[in-house]
Protein backbone atom coordinates (compact mmCIF):
# COMPACT_ATOMS: atom_id res chain seq x y z
CA UNK A 1 0.00 0.00 0.00
CA UNK A 2 2.42 2.66 -1.09
CA UNK A 3 1.19 5.80 -2.70
CA UNK A 4 4.46 7.34 -3.65
CA UNK A 5 3.54 8.14 -7.20
CA UNK A 6 0.69 10.59 -7.71
CA UNK A 7 -2.40 8.91 -9.06
CA UNK A 8 -3.84 11.07 -11.79
CA UNK A 9 -6.77 10.10 -13.98
CA UNK A 10 -7.11 13.39 -15.84
CA UNK A 11 -4.75 16.23 -16.70
CA UNK A 12 -6.86 19.17 -15.49
CA UNK A 13 -7.02 18.88 -11.73
CA UNK A 14 -8.96 21.28 -9.54
CA UNK A 15 -7.41 20.15 -6.30
CA UNK A 16 -4.03 18.49 -5.93
CA UNK A 17 -3.11 16.72 -2.72
CA UNK A 18 0.55 15.88 -2.13
CA UNK A 19 2.05 13.82 0.67
CA UNK A 20 -0.77 14.63 3.03
CA UNK A 21 -0.44 13.29 6.56
CA UNK A 22 -3.02 13.94 9.22
CA UNK A 23 -2.86 13.50 12.98
CA UNK A 24 -5.45 13.38 15.74
CA UNK A 25 -3.07 14.14 18.56
CA UNK A 26 -0.52 11.34 18.27
CA UNK A 27 -2.71 9.10 16.13
CA UNK A 28 -1.85 9.26 12.47
CA UNK A 29 -5.09 9.10 10.49
CA UNK A 30 -3.82 9.75 6.97
CA UNK A 31 -0.65 8.31 5.50
CA UNK A 32 0.95 10.27 2.68
CA UNK A 33 -2.08 10.80 0.51
CA UNK A 34 -1.41 11.79 -3.11
CA UNK A 35 -4.46 12.59 -5.16
CA UNK A 36 -5.63 14.87 -7.95
CA UNK A 37 -9.28 15.73 -7.98
CA UNK A 38 -10.46 16.53 -11.50
CA UNK A 39 -12.23 19.75 -12.34
CA UNK A 40 -16.02 19.60 -12.95
CA UNK A 41 -17.29 16.20 -12.05
CA UNK A 42 -17.98 14.06 -9.03
CA UNK A 43 -15.25 12.32 -7.09
CA UNK A 44 -16.38 9.79 -4.51
CA UNK A 45 -14.38 8.59 -1.50
CA UNK A 46 -15.34 5.09 -0.41
CA UNK A 47 -13.99 2.76 2.22
CA UNK A 48 -14.92 1.18 5.54
CA UNK A 49 -15.63 3.32 8.63
CA UNK A 50 -12.53 4.91 10.08
CA UNK A 51 -10.57 4.69 6.83
CA UNK A 52 -9.99 8.45 6.83
CA UNK A 53 -12.29 9.53 4.03
CA UNK A 54 -14.14 12.14 6.11
CA UNK A 55 -10.84 13.23 7.61
CA UNK A 56 -9.46 13.79 4.14
CA UNK A 57 -12.50 15.86 3.26
CA UNK A 58 -12.12 17.96 6.39
CA UNK A 59 -8.54 18.88 5.55
CA UNK A 60 -9.66 20.46 2.29
CA UNK A 61 -11.36 23.42 3.97
CA UNK A 62 -9.14 23.37 7.07
CA UNK A 63 -12.15 22.55 9.23
CA UNK A 64 -9.85 20.49 11.44
CA UNK A 65 -8.19 23.70 12.63
CA UNK A 66 -11.15 24.33 14.89
CA UNK A 67 -9.83 21.52 17.08
CA UNK A 68 -6.51 22.22 18.76
CA UNK A 69 -4.94 18.74 18.70
CA UNK A 70 -5.59 18.01 15.03
CA UNK A 71 -3.00 18.87 12.41
CA UNK A 72 -2.18 18.23 8.79
CA UNK A 73 1.16 18.05 6.99
CA UNK A 74 1.70 18.21 3.27
CA UNK A 75 0.19 20.15 0.45
CA UNK A 76 -3.36 20.76 -0.71
CA UNK A 77 -3.28 22.88 -3.84
CA UNK A 78 -6.44 24.58 -5.00
CA UNK A 79 -5.66 26.25 -8.31
CA UNK A 80 -1.92 26.08 -7.53
CA UNK A 81 -2.29 27.68 -4.10
CA UNK A 82 -1.37 25.61 -1.05
CA UNK A 83 -4.36 25.91 1.26
CA UNK A 84 -2.54 24.57 4.29
CA UNK A 85 0.12 27.27 4.31
CA UNK A 86 -1.90 30.02 2.66
CA UNK A 87 -1.56 33.42 4.26
CA UNK A 88 -5.10 34.13 3.19
CA UNK A 89 -7.78 34.40 5.86
CA UNK A 90 -9.09 30.91 6.56
CA UNK A 91 -12.66 32.23 6.39
CA UNK A 92 -12.05 33.32 2.79
CA UNK A 93 -10.66 29.91 1.93
CA UNK A 94 -13.66 28.18 3.46
CA UNK A 95 -16.01 30.40 1.50
CA UNK A 96 -14.43 29.10 -1.73
CA UNK A 97 -15.11 25.54 -0.63
CA UNK A 98 -18.67 24.66 0.33
CA UNK A 99 -19.35 21.80 2.72
CA UNK A 100 -22.47 19.79 3.51
CA UNK A 101 -22.53 17.41 6.49
CA UNK A 102 -23.98 14.03 7.51
CA UNK A 103 -26.93 15.66 9.23
CA UNK A 104 -28.97 18.59 7.96
CA UNK A 105 -27.97 21.65 9.97
CA UNK A 106 -30.46 24.43 9.29
CA UNK A 107 -29.57 27.60 11.18
CA UNK A 108 -32.17 28.78 13.72
CA UNK A 109 -33.69 31.31 11.33
CA UNK A 110 -36.09 31.52 8.39
CA UNK A 111 -35.55 29.63 5.14
CA UNK A 112 -34.71 32.90 3.39
CA UNK A 113 -32.21 33.93 6.05
CA UNK A 114 -30.59 30.50 6.00
CA UNK A 115 -29.62 31.13 2.38
CA UNK A 116 -28.85 34.82 2.84
CA UNK A 117 -26.60 34.14 5.85
CA UNK A 118 -23.49 33.11 3.92
CA UNK A 119 -24.05 35.63 1.15
CA UNK A 120 -24.22 38.50 3.64
CA UNK A 121 -20.81 37.58 5.03
CA UNK A 122 -19.01 38.53 1.85
CA UNK A 123 -21.34 40.48 -0.40
CA UNK A 124 -23.36 43.60 0.09
CA UNK A 125 -26.47 42.97 -1.97
CA UNK A 126 -29.59 45.07 -2.25
CA UNK A 127 -32.84 43.48 -1.15
CA UNK A 128 -33.86 42.67 -4.72
CA UNK A 129 -30.47 41.22 -5.59
CA UNK A 130 -30.60 39.12 -2.44
CA UNK A 131 -34.06 37.84 -3.30
CA UNK A 132 -32.81 36.89 -6.73
CA UNK A 133 -29.80 35.14 -5.28
CA UNK A 134 -31.91 33.17 -2.78
CA UNK A 135 -34.30 32.12 -5.55
CA UNK A 136 -31.38 31.14 -7.79
CA UNK A 137 -29.76 29.04 -5.07
CA UNK A 138 -33.01 27.34 -4.10
CA UNK A 139 -33.72 26.54 -7.75
CA UNK A 140 -30.23 25.11 -8.17
CA UNK A 141 -30.84 22.91 -5.15
CA UNK A 142 -34.23 21.82 -6.55
CA UNK A 143 -36.04 23.17 -3.52
CA UNK A 144 -37.63 26.36 -4.86
CA UNK A 145 -40.96 24.85 -5.90
CA UNK A 146 -41.46 23.35 -2.44
CA UNK A 147 -40.60 26.42 -0.36
CA UNK A 148 -41.33 29.48 -2.50
CA UNK A 149 -44.53 30.23 -0.58
CA UNK A 150 -43.00 29.80 2.87
CA UNK A 151 -39.65 31.53 2.77
CA UNK A 152 -40.36 33.22 6.11
CA UNK A 153 -40.90 29.91 7.87
CA UNK A 154 -38.27 28.41 10.09
CA UNK A 155 -35.71 26.22 8.34
CA UNK A 156 -36.33 23.63 11.05
CA UNK A 157 -39.94 23.23 9.87
CA UNK A 158 -38.86 21.43 6.68
CA UNK A 159 -38.53 17.67 6.32
CA UNK A 160 -35.09 16.08 6.67
CA UNK A 161 -34.56 15.78 2.92
CA UNK A 162 -35.69 19.34 2.35
CA UNK A 163 -33.40 20.55 5.14
CA UNK A 164 -30.45 18.84 3.50
CA UNK A 165 -31.28 20.49 0.16
CA UNK A 166 -31.59 23.77 2.06
CA UNK A 167 -28.06 23.22 3.35
CA UNK A 168 -26.87 22.54 -0.19
CA UNK A 169 -28.63 25.68 -1.43
CA UNK A 170 -27.02 27.66 1.37
CA UNK A 171 -23.61 26.52 0.21
CA UNK A 172 -24.34 27.08 -3.48
CA UNK A 173 -25.52 30.61 -2.74
CA UNK A 174 -21.99 31.73 -1.97
CA UNK A 175 -20.81 30.28 -5.30
CA UNK A 176 -18.01 28.03 -4.11
CA UNK A 177 -15.45 26.50 -6.46
CA UNK A 178 -15.50 23.15 -4.77
CA UNK A 179 -18.38 21.36 -3.11
CA UNK A 180 -17.62 18.87 -0.31
CA UNK A 181 -20.41 16.48 0.64
CA UNK A 182 -19.72 14.42 3.76
CA UNK A 183 -22.16 11.50 3.64
CA UNK A 184 -24.98 13.88 2.71
CA UNK A 185 -27.64 11.16 2.54
CA UNK A 186 -26.79 9.13 5.64
CA UNK A 187 -29.71 10.58 7.61
CA UNK A 188 -32.22 10.54 4.75
CA UNK A 189 -34.89 8.16 3.48
CA UNK A 190 -34.52 6.56 0.01
CA UNK A 191 -36.74 9.07 -1.78
CA UNK A 192 -34.89 12.06 -0.37
CA UNK A 193 -31.63 10.30 -1.18
CA UNK A 194 -32.71 9.89 -4.80
CA UNK A 195 -33.50 13.61 -4.99
CA UNK A 196 -30.09 14.55 -3.60
CA UNK A 197 -28.43 12.21 -6.10
CA UNK A 198 -30.32 13.83 -8.97
CA UNK A 199 -29.19 17.15 -7.62
CA UNK A 200 -25.55 16.06 -7.53
CA UNK A 201 -25.81 14.97 -11.17
CA UNK A 202 -27.12 18.44 -11.97
CA UNK A 203 -24.49 20.28 -9.92
CA UNK A 204 -21.48 18.56 -11.42
CA UNK A 205 -22.02 20.55 -14.63
CA UNK A 206 -20.92 23.70 -12.82
CA UNK A 207 -19.02 22.51 -9.78
CA UNK A 208 -16.29 20.17 -8.72
CA UNK A 209 -18.01 17.88 -6.26
CA UNK A 210 -16.34 15.59 -3.74
CA UNK A 211 -18.61 13.15 -1.94
CA UNK A 212 -17.84 10.83 0.95
CA UNK A 213 -20.19 7.89 1.11
CA UNK A 214 -20.65 4.62 2.93
CA UNK A 215 -22.91 3.43 0.20
CA UNK A 216 -21.06 1.84 -2.71
CA UNK A 217 -24.10 1.83 -4.95
CA UNK A 218 -24.37 5.53 -4.40
CA UNK A 219 -20.74 6.05 -5.34
CA UNK A 220 -21.29 3.97 -8.49
CA UNK A 221 -24.43 5.92 -9.38
CA UNK A 222 -23.30 9.49 -8.85
CA UNK A 223 -19.55 9.67 -9.30
CA UNK A 224 -17.21 9.97 -12.25
CA UNK A 225 -14.10 9.13 -10.23
CA UNK A 226 -13.74 6.99 -7.17
CA UNK A 227 -11.05 6.75 -4.54
CA UNK A 228 -10.91 3.68 -2.31
CA UNK A 229 -9.34 4.28 1.07
CA UNK A 230 -8.37 1.86 3.78
CA UNK A 231 -6.74 2.54 7.16
CA UNK A 232 -5.66 6.03 6.24
CA UNK A 233 -4.13 5.04 2.93
CA UNK A 234 -5.37 5.79 -0.54
CA UNK A 235 -5.48 2.32 -2.05
CA UNK A 236 -6.70 3.08 -5.51
CA UNK A 237 -8.04 6.01 -7.45
CA UNK A 238 -9.49 6.05 -10.94
CA UNK A 239 -12.53 6.45 -13.13
CA UNK A 240 -15.55 5.01 -11.33
CA UNK A 241 -16.20 2.39 -14.04
CA UNK A 242 -12.66 1.17 -13.85
CA UNK A 243 -12.71 0.96 -10.03
CA UNK A 244 -15.97 -0.94 -9.97
CA UNK A 245 -15.44 -3.23 -12.96
CA UNK A 246 -11.68 -3.60 -13.37
CA UNK A 247 -10.01 -2.65 -10.12
CA UNK A 248 -6.25 -2.77 -10.38
CA UNK A 249 -5.69 -3.89 -6.81
CA UNK A 250 -6.83 -6.93 -4.99
CA UNK A 251 -7.92 -4.99 -1.86
CA UNK A 252 -10.17 -2.77 -3.91
CA UNK A 253 -11.79 -5.74 -5.58
CA UNK A 254 -12.36 -7.45 -2.26
CA UNK A 255 -14.10 -4.38 -0.88
CA UNK A 256 -16.17 -3.70 -4.00
CA UNK A 257 -17.38 -7.27 -4.27
CA UNK A 258 -18.23 -7.40 -0.62
CA UNK A 259 -15.69 -9.99 0.43
CA UNK A 260 -14.52 -7.48 2.97
CA UNK A 261 -15.78 -4.37 4.74
CA UNK B 1 -54.98 -5.14 33.89
CA UNK B 2 -51.31 -5.85 34.35
CA UNK B 3 -50.04 -6.49 37.78
CA UNK B 4 -47.87 -3.42 38.15
CA UNK B 5 -50.46 -0.97 36.87
CA UNK B 6 -51.23 0.25 40.38
CA UNK B 7 -47.61 1.28 40.93
CA UNK B 8 -47.89 3.48 37.86
CA UNK B 9 -51.01 5.07 39.25
CA UNK B 10 -49.43 5.57 42.66
CA UNK B 11 -46.41 7.15 41.03
CA UNK B 12 -48.57 9.47 38.94
CA UNK B 13 -50.42 10.50 42.07
CA UNK B 14 -47.16 11.22 43.87
CA UNK B 15 -45.72 13.44 41.15
CA UNK B 16 -49.03 15.27 40.84
CA UNK B 17 -48.87 15.84 44.56
CA UNK B 18 -45.34 17.21 44.33
CA UNK B 19 -46.35 19.65 41.62
CA UNK B 20 -49.41 20.78 43.55
CA UNK B 21 -47.34 21.24 46.70
CA UNK B 22 -45.19 23.83 44.91
CA UNK B 23 -48.29 25.67 43.82
CA UNK B 24 -49.75 25.55 47.31
CA UNK B 25 -46.53 26.87 48.87
CA UNK B 26 -46.41 29.70 46.35
CA UNK B 27 -50.02 30.67 46.99
CA UNK B 28 -49.47 30.42 50.74
CA UNK B 29 -46.51 32.79 50.58
CA UNK B 30 -48.35 35.33 48.47
CA UNK B 31 -51.36 35.14 50.73
CA UNK B 32 -49.41 35.58 53.97
CA UNK B 33 -47.38 38.43 52.46
CA UNK B 34 -50.59 40.07 51.37
CA UNK B 35 -52.21 39.67 54.77
CA UNK B 36 -49.14 40.96 56.56
CA UNK B 37 -48.90 43.93 54.24
CA UNK B 38 -52.61 44.74 54.43
CA UNK B 39 -52.41 47.58 57.03
CA UNK B 40 -49.74 49.33 54.93
CA UNK B 41 -51.68 48.72 51.72
CA UNK B 42 -54.77 50.24 53.35
CA UNK B 43 -52.78 53.23 54.55
CA UNK B 44 -50.85 54.04 51.37
CA UNK B 45 -52.25 51.98 48.50
CA UNK B 46 -50.20 52.21 45.34
CA UNK B 47 -48.72 55.55 46.40
CA UNK B 48 -46.33 53.45 48.53
CA UNK B 49 -44.39 52.75 45.33
CA UNK B 50 -43.56 56.41 44.77
CA UNK B 51 -43.41 57.82 48.31
CA UNK B 52 -39.93 58.98 49.18
CA UNK B 53 -40.21 58.64 52.94
CA UNK B 54 -39.05 56.18 55.57
CA UNK B 55 -39.41 57.40 59.11
CA UNK B 56 -40.22 54.66 61.63
CA UNK B 57 -40.58 56.95 64.68
CA UNK B 58 -43.19 59.07 62.91
CA UNK B 59 -44.72 56.01 61.23
CA UNK B 60 -44.33 57.51 57.77
CA UNK B 61 -43.40 54.96 55.16
CA UNK B 62 -42.82 54.76 51.42
CA UNK B 63 -40.95 52.29 49.26
CA UNK B 64 -39.40 54.49 46.59
CA UNK B 65 -35.83 54.41 47.90
CA UNK B 66 -35.75 50.66 48.36
CA UNK B 67 -37.43 49.91 45.04
CA UNK B 68 -35.08 52.27 43.24
CA UNK B 69 -32.10 50.77 45.06
CA UNK B 70 -33.10 47.20 44.26
CA UNK B 71 -33.82 47.88 40.59
CA UNK B 72 -30.81 50.08 40.02
CA UNK B 73 -28.26 47.81 41.71
CA UNK B 74 -29.63 44.82 39.78
CA UNK B 75 -29.54 46.78 36.53
CA UNK B 76 -25.92 47.80 37.09
CA UNK B 77 -25.08 44.20 37.99
CA UNK B 78 -26.64 42.92 34.76
CA UNK B 79 -25.06 45.58 32.58
CA UNK B 80 -21.65 44.53 33.85
CA UNK B 81 -22.18 40.80 34.34
CA UNK B 82 -23.88 39.85 31.06
CA UNK B 83 -21.12 40.96 28.67
CA UNK B 84 -18.38 39.69 30.98
CA UNK B 85 -20.10 36.31 31.37
CA UNK B 86 -20.63 36.13 27.62
CA UNK B 87 -16.93 36.74 27.15
CA UNK B 88 -15.99 34.09 29.72
CA UNK B 89 -18.31 31.52 28.15
CA UNK B 90 -17.12 32.36 24.66
CA UNK B 91 -13.50 32.05 25.68
CA UNK B 92 -14.02 28.80 27.55
CA UNK B 93 -15.93 27.09 24.73
CA UNK B 94 -14.28 28.43 21.60
CA UNK B 95 -10.92 30.02 22.20
CA UNK B 96 -9.30 28.66 25.33
CA UNK B 97 -6.45 26.18 24.99
CA UNK B 98 -7.51 22.82 26.34
CA UNK B 99 -5.24 22.83 29.40
CA UNK B 100 -6.75 26.11 30.60
CA UNK B 101 -10.40 25.12 30.15
CA UNK B 102 -10.90 23.07 33.28
CA UNK B 103 -8.98 25.17 35.82
CA UNK B 104 -10.50 28.39 34.56
CA UNK B 105 -14.00 26.91 34.44
CA UNK B 106 -13.72 25.63 38.00
CA UNK B 107 -12.38 28.95 39.21
CA UNK B 108 -15.35 30.78 37.76
CA UNK B 109 -17.64 28.30 39.49
CA UNK B 110 -15.73 28.75 42.75
CA UNK B 111 -16.65 32.43 42.70
CA UNK B 112 -20.20 31.24 43.32
CA UNK B 113 -19.07 29.35 46.41
CA UNK B 114 -17.73 32.45 48.17
CA UNK B 115 -20.22 33.32 50.94
CA UNK B 116 -22.04 36.54 50.23
CA UNK B 117 -20.99 38.04 53.55
CA UNK B 118 -17.36 37.75 52.42
CA UNK B 119 -18.22 39.74 49.32
CA UNK B 120 -19.87 42.28 51.59
CA UNK B 121 -16.86 42.67 53.88
CA UNK B 122 -14.48 42.80 50.96
CA UNK B 123 -16.68 45.37 49.27
CA UNK B 124 -16.80 47.56 52.35
CA UNK B 125 -13.16 47.32 53.43
CA UNK B 126 -11.22 46.87 50.21
CA UNK B 127 -13.25 47.56 47.14
CA UNK B 128 -15.18 50.63 48.34
CA UNK B 129 -12.13 52.81 49.11
CA UNK B 130 -10.47 51.80 45.82
CA UNK B 131 -13.64 52.58 43.91
CA UNK B 132 -13.93 55.96 45.63
CA UNK B 133 -10.39 57.00 44.94
CA UNK B 134 -9.74 55.64 41.48
CA UNK B 135 -13.17 55.57 39.85
CA UNK B 136 -15.67 57.84 41.56
CA UNK B 137 -13.49 60.89 42.04
CA UNK B 138 -12.12 60.94 38.48
CA UNK B 139 -15.58 60.18 37.07
CA UNK B 140 -17.08 62.99 39.08
CA UNK B 141 -14.66 65.56 37.79
CA UNK B 142 -15.03 64.18 34.28
CA UNK B 143 -18.81 64.31 34.29
CA UNK B 144 -19.16 67.59 36.16
CA UNK B 145 -20.52 69.44 33.16
CA UNK B 146 -22.29 66.67 31.27
CA UNK B 147 -26.06 67.07 31.80
CA UNK B 148 -27.37 63.58 32.70
CA UNK B 149 -24.10 62.03 33.84
CA UNK B 150 -23.64 64.91 36.26
CA UNK B 151 -26.87 63.99 38.04
CA UNK B 152 -25.89 60.34 38.19
CA UNK B 153 -22.45 61.04 39.67
CA UNK B 154 -23.09 63.73 42.25
CA UNK B 155 -22.89 63.19 45.98
CA UNK B 156 -20.09 62.10 48.26
CA UNK B 157 -17.61 59.80 46.49
CA UNK B 158 -17.10 57.52 49.48
CA UNK B 159 -17.28 54.18 47.72
CA UNK B 160 -20.53 53.21 49.40
CA UNK B 161 -23.82 53.36 47.59
CA UNK B 162 -25.75 52.07 44.64
CA UNK B 163 -22.79 51.85 42.26
CA UNK B 164 -20.59 49.79 44.53
CA UNK B 165 -23.49 47.52 45.48
CA UNK B 166 -24.20 46.99 41.77
CA UNK B 167 -20.59 46.16 41.01
CA UNK B 168 -20.32 43.73 43.94
CA UNK B 169 -23.55 42.10 42.78
CA UNK B 170 -22.19 41.76 39.26
CA UNK B 171 -19.18 39.85 40.56
CA UNK B 172 -21.51 37.62 42.51
CA UNK B 173 -23.78 36.75 39.59
CA UNK B 174 -21.07 36.36 36.93
CA UNK B 175 -20.36 32.70 37.84
CA UNK B 176 -24.03 31.80 37.50
CA UNK B 177 -24.56 33.47 34.15
CA UNK B 178 -21.18 32.41 32.80
CA UNK B 179 -21.53 28.75 33.69
CA UNK B 180 -25.05 28.50 32.26
CA UNK B 181 -23.88 30.24 29.08
CA UNK B 182 -20.87 27.95 28.82
CA UNK B 183 -23.02 24.86 29.25
CA UNK B 184 -25.50 25.87 26.56
CA UNK B 185 -22.73 26.93 24.17
CA UNK B 186 -21.14 23.54 24.69
CA UNK B 187 -24.25 21.59 23.78
CA UNK B 188 -24.60 23.40 20.46
CA UNK B 189 -24.13 20.66 17.84
CA UNK B 190 -20.58 20.86 16.44
CA UNK B 191 -21.94 20.32 12.93
CA UNK B 192 -24.08 23.44 13.23
CA UNK B 193 -21.01 25.48 14.12
CA UNK B 194 -18.97 23.80 11.40
CA UNK B 195 -21.68 24.61 8.86
CA UNK B 196 -21.37 28.26 9.72
CA UNK B 197 -17.58 28.13 9.71
CA UNK B 198 -17.78 26.31 6.38
CA UNK B 199 -19.57 29.26 4.81
CA UNK B 200 -16.65 31.45 5.81
CA UNK B 201 -17.85 32.86 9.12
CA UNK B 202 -15.42 34.11 11.70
CA UNK B 203 -15.66 32.82 15.27
CA UNK B 204 -17.48 36.00 16.23
CA UNK B 205 -20.04 35.57 13.45
CA UNK B 206 -20.59 31.92 14.34
CA UNK B 207 -21.23 32.78 17.98
CA UNK B 208 -23.26 35.90 17.39
CA UNK B 209 -25.41 34.79 14.48
CA UNK B 210 -25.75 31.03 14.95
CA UNK B 211 -24.81 29.82 18.44
CA UNK B 212 -26.50 32.65 20.32
CA UNK B 213 -29.81 32.38 18.41
CA UNK B 214 -29.66 28.60 18.77
CA UNK B 215 -29.08 28.79 22.52
CA UNK B 216 -31.19 31.87 23.29
CA UNK B 217 -33.54 30.03 25.64
CA UNK B 218 -30.65 28.82 27.76
CA UNK B 219 -28.76 32.11 27.64
CA UNK B 220 -31.81 34.08 28.68
CA UNK B 221 -32.44 31.52 31.39
CA UNK B 222 -28.91 32.11 32.71
CA UNK B 223 -29.38 35.87 32.66
CA UNK B 224 -32.67 35.52 34.52
CA UNK B 225 -31.04 33.25 37.09
CA UNK B 226 -28.43 35.96 37.66
CA UNK B 227 -31.04 38.70 37.81
CA UNK B 228 -33.06 36.68 40.30
CA UNK B 229 -30.02 36.38 42.52
CA UNK B 230 -29.19 40.06 42.16
CA UNK B 231 -32.71 41.10 43.14
CA UNK B 232 -32.76 38.82 46.15
CA UNK B 233 -29.18 39.19 47.39
CA UNK B 234 -29.14 40.61 50.88
CA UNK B 235 -25.96 40.41 52.90
CA UNK B 236 -23.40 41.78 50.45
CA UNK B 237 -25.72 44.60 49.45
CA UNK B 238 -26.39 45.53 53.06
CA UNK B 239 -22.68 45.98 53.64
CA UNK B 240 -22.00 48.33 50.77
CA UNK B 241 -25.22 50.13 49.85
CA UNK B 242 -25.10 52.55 52.78
CA UNK B 243 -28.55 51.85 54.23
CA UNK B 244 -29.87 55.37 53.76
CA UNK B 245 -33.61 55.35 53.52
CA UNK B 246 -33.92 58.87 52.19
CA UNK B 247 -33.20 59.53 48.58
CA UNK B 248 -31.83 63.01 48.02
CA UNK B 249 -31.02 62.43 44.35
CA UNK B 250 -30.93 59.60 41.84
CA UNK B 251 -27.13 59.67 41.91
CA UNK B 252 -25.43 56.28 41.77
CA UNK B 253 -22.80 57.50 44.24
CA UNK B 254 -25.41 58.26 46.85
CA UNK B 255 -25.83 55.81 49.75
CA UNK B 256 -29.27 54.30 49.43
CA UNK B 257 -31.14 51.18 50.43
CA UNK B 258 -32.54 48.10 48.80
CA UNK B 259 -35.62 46.11 49.67
CA UNK B 260 -33.65 43.18 50.99
CA UNK B 261 -31.22 45.20 53.07
CA UNK B 262 -34.05 47.26 54.58
CA UNK B 263 -35.72 44.00 55.59
CA UNK B 264 -32.51 42.57 56.99
CA UNK B 265 -31.75 45.68 58.99
CA UNK B 266 -35.15 46.53 60.35
CA UNK B 267 -37.38 43.52 60.44
CA UNK B 268 -36.14 42.14 63.73
CA UNK B 269 -36.60 45.48 65.46
CA UNK B 270 -39.81 46.57 63.84
CA UNK B 271 -42.72 46.80 66.24
CA UNK B 272 -45.89 45.08 65.12
CA UNK B 273 -48.01 47.67 63.38
CA UNK B 274 -47.46 49.93 60.45
CA UNK B 275 -43.66 49.59 60.44
CA UNK B 276 -43.73 45.80 60.23
CA UNK B 277 -46.55 45.90 57.76
CA UNK B 278 -44.66 48.34 55.53
CA UNK B 279 -41.67 46.02 55.55
CA UNK B 280 -43.86 43.07 54.55
CA UNK B 281 -45.33 45.29 51.82
CA UNK B 282 -41.75 45.73 50.56
CA UNK B 283 -41.35 41.98 50.54
CA UNK B 284 -44.53 41.64 48.51
CA UNK B 285 -43.21 44.22 46.03
CA UNK B 286 -39.95 42.29 45.67
CA UNK B 287 -42.03 39.22 44.92
CA UNK B 288 -44.00 41.15 42.30
CA UNK B 289 -40.78 42.48 40.71
CA UNK B 290 -39.38 38.96 40.42
CA UNK B 291 -42.66 37.77 38.96
CA UNK B 292 -42.71 40.63 36.46
CA UNK B 293 -39.12 39.85 35.45
CA UNK B 294 -39.98 36.22 34.79
CA UNK B 295 -43.08 37.13 32.79
CA UNK B 296 -41.08 39.63 30.78
CA UNK B 297 -38.43 37.05 29.97
CA UNK B 298 -41.14 34.65 28.73
CA UNK B 299 -42.56 37.34 26.46
CA UNK B 300 -39.10 38.20 25.18
CA UNK B 301 -38.48 34.56 24.40
CA UNK B 302 -41.73 34.31 22.45
CA UNK B 303 -40.78 37.35 20.41
CA UNK B 304 -37.34 35.93 19.69
CA UNK B 305 -38.88 32.62 18.65
CA UNK B 306 -41.14 34.52 16.27
CA UNK B 307 -38.14 36.11 14.59
CA UNK B 308 -36.81 32.66 13.81
CA UNK B 309 -39.58 32.18 11.28
CA UNK B 310 -42.96 30.55 11.67
CA UNK B 311 -43.19 26.89 12.47
CA UNK B 312 -45.85 24.71 10.96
Amino acid sequence: MTNTQTQRPTPNAKLIIRNLNFYYGKFRALHGINLEIPDKGVTAFIGPSGCGKSTLLRTMNRMFELYPDQRAEGEILLDQENLLTSKQDVALIRARIGMVFQMPTPFPMSIFDNIAFGVKLFENLSRIEMEERVEWALKKAALWEEVKDKLTQSGASLSGGQQQRLCIARVIAIKPELLLLDEPCSALDPISTARIEELIAELKKDYTVVIVTHNMQQAARVSDYTAYMYLGNLVEFGATEQIFFKPAKRETEDYITGRFG
Amino acid sequence: MRQNAWTDRAFALMVHGAALLTLAALLGIVLSLFMGAWPAIQEYGFSFFVRNAWDPPREDFGGLVMIYGTLMTSLIALVIAVPVSFGIALFLTELSPRWLKRPLGSMVELLAAVPSIVYGMWGLMVFGPVLAKYVQQPLQSLCAHVPILHTLTQGPPVGIGILSAGIILSIMIIPFIASVMRDVFEVTPPLLKESAYGLGSTTWEVIWKVVLPYTKTGVLGGVMLGLGRALGETMAVTFVIGNMSQLSSISLFEPANSITSALANEFAEAAPGLHQSALIYLGLILFLITFAVLTFSRLLLMRLKGREGKRV
